[in-house]
């Protein structure tokens, strides 16, 4: 059993927790992931992994209340304990050598794309982080982006905090007043980093993707993480979870996001999960 | 006097009609009676044949002779000597092509049941037969990874002869194949589930979620242990490298029956795993895998085609579960082979476009080639297609295993008692041999197991 350590509400919909696994904590290396699995009758589910503290032994998870299984995680508190949690899993980024990046962060992809900017402002590169989120509330770690990079941008769609746009604005913005990168690092929402691709790959800079599929075990068993990148087969995986973004087929990514939907609002209709108490009924 | 009747005792089934609606186990077997009487065909030939074709070595005359006499525990014991699992062997080796391909009394008729009587005697055993641990442990330390049926055995060798066995399993579960593969109704879990308690009786340590290569690679492991066995199978989907692999509602096999047999995606949403079968599934592949992925999607209401590229004579999989197919009304497209797999305007599978094949030259293993027919393509409609053309071994071990010598195809290199080229290392099973069966990989467990003994005295 792996315990909860802490828990913190970063809005109404996103949730940090510290999670209790020595073993991860050491190996962990940024862009790695782990999987969890809530109970004997829960789904396996992949993270990337948001921090770790090796000390202390735990590992740090951000995670958003978007199905059945992240819902159910919310309502754990701290010293509930998950059945399963495994890593870390697929491949660390590989960010040497970059002297100047530009990292880019959607919606819950921030609590990723924060860690990504810290350890390469801490490596001495000189680092930008473009964040973007729908709306002001769904803000999240605000105190700490500012620390993590030489340069901020927030962005927000409706313009309710920072500046309105969508965070490929505040880049094209950049990249046309002559900005020079060795490589943007793009972690949110699938059609976000396609857009953020589109936009690099005139320019021709080095652009890497996190990419967070569908899959059960993680270690390159079921094959259900697959993508297409450069008109190979990859397994999410084991092969990255970081790939050459312009390589990817997206479209195909976003077609097969969808292929477990209808069952995703099965189990939250079947499954009624008390807001009050936790309680699934 | 043996019984001289010329055929075994039929296994007791459930009804197709009945048992495409459920996953409960699809054969019931033998009852007491049956037992013996089927006992009573062994001719208890002296030089036992059947036994040259066990890659255990169990004594069958032996536990045969227990069971003529009505008595499982005896019999149990004498199989549990040598062999570590053998209610899932009673179930799932291919006897026929083992010890009852020997057995004297196929010659005229059919051969003795053997496997028959091995699943009698673990179902029947009243437990007293379970293995216990040594009393003395000898100090020296093994490390086991995967815990498949090849693992398995190796710790339950080890342990016997007095190792501390720490075994490591990747998913939540240990049991591998057994668990995450071959399908409840054709292997109980619950059964599973006891023959491991059975192996941590012994003293055995299993450590899940515990991935070797990522949360603790080879190297370490032998700095605690004298000896590390790699037993970490066959898990990489192969897939035909086809236009279309990639749509919605592709599965490879080991996902179909992953999200089936370890999530029990059939309860949900009493499980938390989905699946979706949609419109009839295509099933490409002619194995014991492809058989079990198209049961399973009988259950879940589909109509089943099978596609294999040669012909029924050529389909490797063990005659009983193609007839158990069938029986099922799965359909068989022989001689037929993708080409393409055609998705609607939302990505999903809408039908697969087959090519016909006829049967060439026979290759290196002497097996027909076969060809395409030039203009035969046809399109199946399907609403699910699952790919069951064999697996690889899982790279993992070798990309963080630099010593570890390895072969063209991925799989670790390991004399034929398991001996890897790097020092304390050994490995055996799907991971030596590619995609095998069961009772290989608990065979070559067994020879590693002795293999580490012999190395460390």
């Amino acid at each position: 059993m792996y315990r909860i350590t802490r828990r913190k509400a970063l809005n109404d919909d996103v949730t940090l927790m510290e999670i209790e696994a020595p073993c991860v904590a050491v190996k962990a290396r940024p862009g790695q992931f782990i999987i969890f699995r809530i109970d004997e009758e829960g789904e396996r589910i992949p993270l990337t992994i948001a921090g770790t503290n090796p000390e202390a032994g735990t590992v740090t998870i951000v995670f958003q209340k978007v199905g059945y299984t992240t819902r159910k995680l919310d309502t754990l508190r701290e010293n509930d304990c998950l059945s399963d949690f495994v890593g870390p899993l697929g491949e660390p980024s590989h960010t040497e050598g970059i002297r100047r990046a530009a990292v880019i962060g959607g919606g819950l992809g921030v609590a990723i794309a924060w860690p990504q900017a810290k350890a390469l402002h801490d490596a001495g590169a000189e680092t930008e982080l473009i964040v973007g989120f729908r709306n002001e509330k769904l803000i999240i770690l605000q105190d700490e982006l500012a620390d993590a990079c030489d340069r901020l941008t927030v962005m927000t769609d409706d313009g309710s905090n920072g500046r309105r746009g969508f965070v490929t604005d505040a880049l094209r913005e950049r990249l046309e007043a002559g900005a020079e990168y060795d490589a943007v690092i793009a972690i949110g929402p699938l059609p976000m980093m396609k857009a953020v691709c589109e936009l690099t790959r005139p320019y021709g800079i080095r652009t890497i993707v996190s990419m967070n599929p569908v899959m059960i075990d993680g270690t390159g068993m079921c094959g259900g993480c697959r993508l297409t990148v450069g008109g190979e087969t990859k397994f999410a995986c084991v092969d990255g979870p970081d790939f050459d973004g312009h390589l990817v087929d997206f479209d195909e990514a976003i077609a097969r996001g969808r292929m477990f939907k209808p069952q995703e609002r099965e189990a939250m209709e079947k499954k009624h999960i008390c807001n009050l108490t936790g309680e699934v009924r | 006097m043996p019984n001289m009747r010329a055929d075994k005792n039929p296994m007791p089934m459930q009804d197709p009609e009945e048992r495409i609606h459920n996953f409960g186990e699809v054969t019931l077997g033998y009852s007491e009676e049956a037992a013996i009487d089927e006992a009573q065909r062994c001719l208890h030939c002296k030089n036992a044949p059947c036994m040259a074709g066990c890659p255990v070595n169990v004594p069958i005359p032996d536990f045969i002779e227990r069971v003529k006499a009505g008595d499982a525990d005896g019999a149990l014991a004498v199989i549990r000597a040598q062999n570590a699992l053998p209610a899932v062997c009673g179930r799932v080796c291919p006897q026929e092509t083992q010890c009852e391909s020997r057995c004297v009394r196929g010659i005229k008729g059919e051969s003795v049941a053997i496997g028959r009587l091995e699943r009698w005697a673990a179902d029947h055993a009243t437990g007293k037969a379970a293995a216990t641990a040594p009393t003395e442990k000898n100090g020296k330390r093994a490390a086991i990874v995967g815990s498949g049926p090849a693992s398995l055995t190796c710790a339950g060798e080890l342990a016997s002869a007095g190792w501390d066995v720490t075994v490591y399993e990747a998913l939540h579960t240990p049991g591998g194949v057994l668990m995450y593969g071959i399908p409840e109704f054709r292997l109980p879990k619950d059964l599973v589930r006891s023959e491991i308690d059975k192996v941590r009786a012994m003293g055995v340590k299993i450590e899940t979620n515990t991935v070797v290569g990522r949360t603790v690679d080879v190297e370490e492991l032998l700095r605690d242990a004298d000896a590390v066995f790699l037993g970490s199978g066959a898990g990489l989907p192969n897939f035909q490298g086809i236009p279309g692999e990639s749509l919605c509602g592709v599965y490879s096999a080991n996902e179909f029956l992953t999200r089936i047999n370890l999530m029990k995606a059939y309860t949900f949403p009493r499980y938390d795993t989905p699946i979706r079968v949609d419109g009839r599934a295509v099933i490409i592949g002619g194995g014991n895998v492809a058989m079990d992925a198209a049961r399973c999607a009988r259950r879940m209401g589909a109509e089943v085609t099978i596609v294999y590229r040669r012909s029924m004579q050529e389909m490797p999989a063990r005659r009983e579960e193609i007839e158990h197919a069938m029986e099922e009304g799965v359909e068989f497209r022989l001689l037929t082979n993708p080409t393409e797999i055609l998705g609607d305007e939302n990505g999903f599978v809408k039908a697969i476009r087959c090519i016909r094949m006829e049967l060439g030259e026979p290759d290196e293993r002497g097996r027909r080639r076969p060809v395409p027919v030039p203009g035969s393509e046809e399109d199946i409609p399907a609403g699910t297609v699952i790919v069951a053309i064999g697996n690889s071994p899982n790279p993992l071990l070798r990309k963080t295993t630099a010593d570890l010598p390895t072969d063209a195809r991925g799989r670790v290199i390991a004399d034929e008692n398991g001996r890897t080229g790097m020092k304390n290392v050994y490995a055996g099973g799907d991971a030596v041999t590619g995609a095998a069966t069961v009772i290989l990989a608990m065979g070559a467990g067994k020879r590693a197991a002795k293999a580490i003994i012999e190395d460390h005295p």
